[in-house]
């Protein structure tokens, strides 16, 4: 049985125009609203076919205000089947400060009777982008860690993890435990089924406080990049553009050539 | 794409279902240098249209809407995008069900095919709704879904293929300029855009979500709020997959839980009404490229859905929770909604600047049709006037009203709704000088433009005794409803000594200055050119012949008229007689609303306390009926007008603001030992009234009626000329196809035993409850009903088929899916309670 811990964060909606708050220390969901990253759907959908194949509960945890439980009830309508909330100020944590808070949390639901063998997060978080967390927790548990990988499967005690990495497609053994973050695209993460929304909404969630004060992020503030010069060319009008169209799909790879 | 050009006769911003409309109607008319744009790209900019749900349900209680909808459903079908379902209405409840009796009345009353059925018919239809869940349906078989981005597109491309239209997508308005005009009414000049500016004439703004922005550029206000609608699409649902096309299963909307299931191809879409009001405003819909999906699918709000997505569920638990079928799409689409639920159509108070919006896809290519003939001719073949933005008071045009008034009315959309029913939000907006008192007496307030006004009052509930029977109790709840038995005492204290009536909510305004009495010449049908002192009751017409208004008309002086009309339609009629002032000329309109009371007093006593306040002759001779003139009444200077909306001898006291509370306690007082009460609105618009046949706008009277089928034609008409004289001549040459009748209940027990009495709405059909059909092919329906006490009976007015206007023909009243036997009273303006109106004298 393996039960697996995803870990996700609240994060502005970044598929159209990022607009930064005020104080340009976050972005502003105002016009996009909210969810988890690509790379932690990726995860959570991981998490629940590995707990699914292994006859384990996957849960879900996030470091978040109280709107966060929005993304802990969206991850169990797909098949999470518990979730700790630490409410917090995600704003105010840094990646060691969030490191340190998952480990408390893995910690304390060993001792609870029901570890987690695997701790699965995304790469790195939508907004802030730090690339740190996965690696501090696994510092922190003194647990093996392998990042950016897109496919993990669990058998006999061991994870298999793989992705693209700079010179082509690796793969991975660990040892369990382990900490493992996903890059998307291996799995094409599922979207709610109604009995599953429905069943999320009853699930209770593990309700709890930071263990510590944060050091915060050290950050000044955000900027966003200048907006990417955009140059439009015409492929042509009409039934004439078509071989020009079939090209360019081709070479983008939305077409085999 | 094309360059904004810097020109055109007339600019629509916008194009969503209604631009689209319109510039294919416009050209069709013949209007010619057509430029339509949007800040979006098309064939979808962005907006509403983008993403309705685009299922059409034709029966509505009002008409207008109603025969907005059927319209635009036969445009649909011409352009081969409507896809007819079916639809059902399903009731889970005895109140639900008594609900849908009622939308059979107005589909009667419409000619809208449509049947009350069982759970197993719908079943059938519908083979995986949980049968055990409701208890009956509504079946409307004309339900369809329509293609209204398809739609959209034939429409402009009919209206680009005629030559005169310029298409250009992808430029924001950034400015509407205006320039001062005659009496202070400004003009469009310009639209500014991010392409460059338009010099133009006539502008349109059917921008949905976005025109009140836009308005605000010209400086008007556009009294609609974007407010959200939330839906989902669950699927691939194997029991929609197997079957071909986009749909062929009826839509359900599920009345009580305020949800609808329309089956989309391989998915079902769930829709809710049931959520709390969600609300933007405009600045704060996102640009196209803030937004996710596009500005109007707003970020799905999962928690305000759920409780909603359990009801669907218990609906249809195997196809909601069939394997694989997911909640693949989600969003809060934003849609227009308006303080009253009606569209804001027609030409805005900058002339020229004319606006189309809150107008939902099943509406939009009839208002696109409507508001081009309008912008063409002066008037439309559909009645808008419930939709026009002439109505709105100073009060509603605030956007806190808009949104107190839909935070309220958006659970109400699948709702019951009384036809009496009052708004709780933002009330209290216009208080009589006579408020006070009013509350001390009991008064029962209900609202019309933003006055609260005394519908009866509770003190008089002592009278209920003394009338007993007479006051013509209900028995049934619904019946009674937004209602009181102490209104038909009240009526009955008038008729036997005397009623004080508040009419502080009378849109009053005096037209003053040499071209006056051409200006009321020209707007009313009556004689206006009579002597100082006289008062004249008058029809208002359209160029082709229907109503504007019914309204009085004094003359106070050889250059001075003052025109008194009701207060909900009294914005309307002050734009249509501004709109009649010469460009040119020292003629000019006074609003007086605020600054003058009407208080009225009535019955057989009221000259006798009349004359105990003032030592002016108010005697016949001395105070003729239809005249007026300036008395001395208890202190005060009173402008008296002797003319009756009831039926009985009494005035119209129009007096200052400030005065108007001590004259009111005066006449209260002096009135006492008379016999004397406050006496209600229900007395005054509905009891009285009715008793005499009189008329109502809005009710008897709109611009689809004319003065023939109303019965209210003179023996002359007059020499000088007015709007719609050549059409009331030729309709005064021809038979009516239809007949304003008046009909009395001649038994009100129900199957039941429980005895009924009908308020409104509800189709006139044979005795044995055959259809009826009128030379316009309607069907008679209610225009008004109400308590005839003095008479004893519940009357009803209905514009019958010409060969049913026969007094003494049997005929039958549909409420709630029985009949009622009713007999023909009257045949025209005659009354039934004191035909030679003696009382009045």
């Amino acid at each position: 049985m393996v039960d697996p811990l995803v870990c996700v964060k609240r994060v502005v909606d970044a598929t159209s125009e990022v607009v930064l708050t005020d104080d340009e220390q976050g972005v502003d969901g105002r016009y996009a609203g909210f969810t988890t990253s690509a790379h932690e759907e990726c995860a959570v959908e991981l998490a629940v076919r590995i707990a699914a194949d292994a006859g384990g509960t996957a849960t879900v945890m996030t470091l978040g205000d109280d709107d966060a439980v929005e993304q802990l009830r969206a991850a169990l309508a797909v098949g999470c089947a518990a979730a700790t909330h630490v409410v917090a100020d995600a704003q105010a944590f840094g990646p060691a400060d969030v490191a340190r808070e998952i480990a408390a949390v893995v910690r304390d639901h060993e001792a609870a009777g029901t570890p987690h063998e695997l701790v699965l997060l995304g790469n790195d978080a939508a907004d802030t982008g730090d690339f740190q967390v996965g690696i501090r927790l696994a510092y922190e548990l003194g647990w093996p860690v392998v990042n950016g990988v897109s496919t993990v499967t669990v058998a006999d005690g061991e994870v298999t993890a793989s992705g693209s990495g700079p010179d082509g497609h690796e793969t991975f053994r660990l040892p369990l435990p382990a900490v493992v973050t996903v890059l998307e695209g291996g799995v094409e993460p599922r979207y709610p089924s109604v009995p599953g929304r429905m069943k999320a909404k009853k699930v209770p969630i593990e309700e709890r406080r930071p263990t510590a004060d944060p050091v915060g992020p050290s950050r000044v503030r955000l900027v966003l990049p200048p907006p990417s010069p955009s140059t439009v060319q015409v492929l042509g009008t009409g039934p004439e553009a078509a071989p020009a169209v079939v090209d360019l799909f081709e070479q983008l790879g939305v077409l085999a050539r | 794409m094309a360059d904004v050009p810097t020109t055109a006769r007339v600019v629509v911003i916008g194009a969503g279902i209604v631009g689209n409309s319109l510039v294919h109607h416009l050209t069709r008319l013949g209007w010619t240098d057509v430029v339509q744009i949007d800040k979006g790209p098309l064939p979808n900019p962005g907006g509403s249209t983008g993403h309705a749900s685009n299922f059409i349900f034709t029966v509505d209680h009002s008409r207008e809407i109603t025969d907005l909808t059927l319209d635009s459903v036969a445009q649909y079908k011409e352009m081969g995008v409507f896809t007819q379902s079916g639809g059902f209405e399903i009731a889970r409840t005895e109140e639900r069900m008594e609900e849908l009796r009622r939308r059979m009345s107005s589909a009667r009353a419409w000619g809208i095919e449509a049947e009350l059925v069982s759970p197993s018919f719908v079943k059938e239809k519908v083979p995986f709704i949980e049968e055990d869940q409701f208890i009956g349906a509504f079946w409307t078989p004309g339900v369809g879904v329509v293609d209204s981005l398809r739609a959209g597109t034939i429409m402009r491309e009919r209206a680009l293929a005629t030559g005169e239209l310029t298409v250009v997508p992808t430029v924001e308005v950034t400015g509407l300029d205006t320039t001062e005009g005659p009496h202070g009414r400004r003009r469009i000049t310009r639209v500014r855009t991010t392409g460059g500016d338009i010099e133009a004439d006539v502008v349109v703004i059917a921008a949905g979500v976005w025109s009140p922005k836009l308005g605000d550029m010209a400086g008007i206000s556009i009294p609609l709020t974007p407010a959200v609608h939330q839906m989902i699409s669950v699927g691939p649902c194997p029991q929609l997959a197997e079957r071909e096309g986009e749909i062929s299963f009826p839509i359900v909307r599920d009345m009580d839980t305020f949800c609808y299931e329309r089956q989309h191809g391989a998915d079902m879409e769930v829709g809710s009404y049931a959520h709390r009001a969600i609300l933007h405003e405009p600045e704060d819909i996102p640009s196209i490229e803030q937004a996710k999906l596009s500005p109007t699918e707003m970020p799905f709000t999962s928690d305000d859905f759920d409780p909603q997505l359990e009801q669907a569920y218990e609906l249809m638990p195997e196809l909601l929770g069939a394997e694989g079928a997911e909640m693949r799409y989600a969003i809060n689409g934003l849609l227009s909604l308006t303080c009253d639920g009606n569209p804001i159509l027609g030409e805005s108070d900058v002339a020229g600047l004319w606006t189309a919006a809150a107008v939902w896809i099943k509406e939009g290519p009839g208002v696109g049709r409507a508001v081009a003939e309008w912008m063409t001719d002066g008037h439309s073949e559909i009645d808008l006037h419930h939709s026009d933005i002439a109505r709105f008071h100073d009060h509603q045009k605030r956007r806190e009203h808009t949104r107190l008034r839909t935070t309220e009315s958006f659970i109400k959309t699948y709702g019951i709704v009384h036809p009496g029913e009052q708004y709780e939000s933002d009330r209290d907006q216009r208080l009589s000088p006579m408020h006070d008192s009013q509350e001390k007496l009991g008064a029962v307030f209900f609202e019309t433009a933003g006055w609260e006004r005394p519908f009866w009052y509770e003190t008089n509930a002592s009278l209920l005794e003394a009338y007993g029977d007479a006051v013509m109790p209900r028995e049934h709840e619904w019946d009674s409803r937004w209602w009181s038995p102490i209104i038909n005492a009240e009526h009955l204290r008038m008729r036997e000594a005397a009623a004080v009536i508040d009419l502080s909510a009378f849109c009053i305004f005096d037209i003053v200055g040499p071209e006056a009495l051409d200006v009321v010449q020209t707007t009313c049908v009556a004689q206006c050119d009579v002597a100082v002192g006289k008062v004249v009751y008058t029809p208002v017409l359209d160029a082709k012949g229907g109503f504007r208004s019914d309204l009085t008309v004094m003359r106070l002086g050889e250059d001075h008229f003052r025109v008194v009309t009701g207060g909900a339609h009294g914005m309307a009629d002050r734009a249509w007689f501004a709109g009649h002032l010469p460009e040119a000329g020292a003629t000019t309109l006074t609003d007086l609303t605020d600054d003058v009371s009407t208080i009225g007093i009535w019955g057989p006593r009221a000259r006798d306390i009349v004359s105990s306040l003032t030592a002016d002759d108010v005697s016949d001779a001395g105070f003729g009926f239809l005249t007026c003139r300036e008395i001395d009444l208890a202190g005060t200077s009173v402008l008296a007008s002797r003319i009756s909306y009831v039926g009985e001898l009494g005035w119209e006291l129009y007096v200052p603001m400030e005065h108007a509370a001590g004259l009111w306690e005066a006449l209260l007082e002096a009135g006492a030992p008379h016999g004397a009460v406050p006496a209600g609105i229900g007395v005054y618009g509905t009891t009285g009234r009715i008793e005499k046949g009189y008329r109502a706008y809005g009710a008897e009277l709109d611009s689809e009626r004319t003065i023939v089928e109303a019965g209210m034609q003179r023996p002359k008409v007059k020499a000088a000329d007015f709007v719609g004289k050549e059409a009331y001549l030729a309709q005064r040459e021809e038979a009516p196809r239809a007949v304003l009748c008046t009909l009395t209940v001649d038994d009100h027990t129900s199957a039941s035993g429980t005895k009924r009495y009908m308020l409104g709405g509800e189709p006139i059909l044979t005795r044995d409850g055959g259809t009826l059909t009128d030379g316009h092919g309607h069907h008679p329906y209610v225009t008004s009903a109400g308590s005839a006490p003095s008479l004893g009976k519940h009357v009803l007015l209905a514009y019958l088929p010409p060969d049913e206007a026969v007094i003494g023909n049997q005929l039958a009243v549909s409420y709630m899916e029985e009949l009622y036997p009713v007999t023909v009273g009257s045949i025209d303006a005659t009354p039934l309670l004191d035909p030679t109106n003696e009382r009045i004298r």
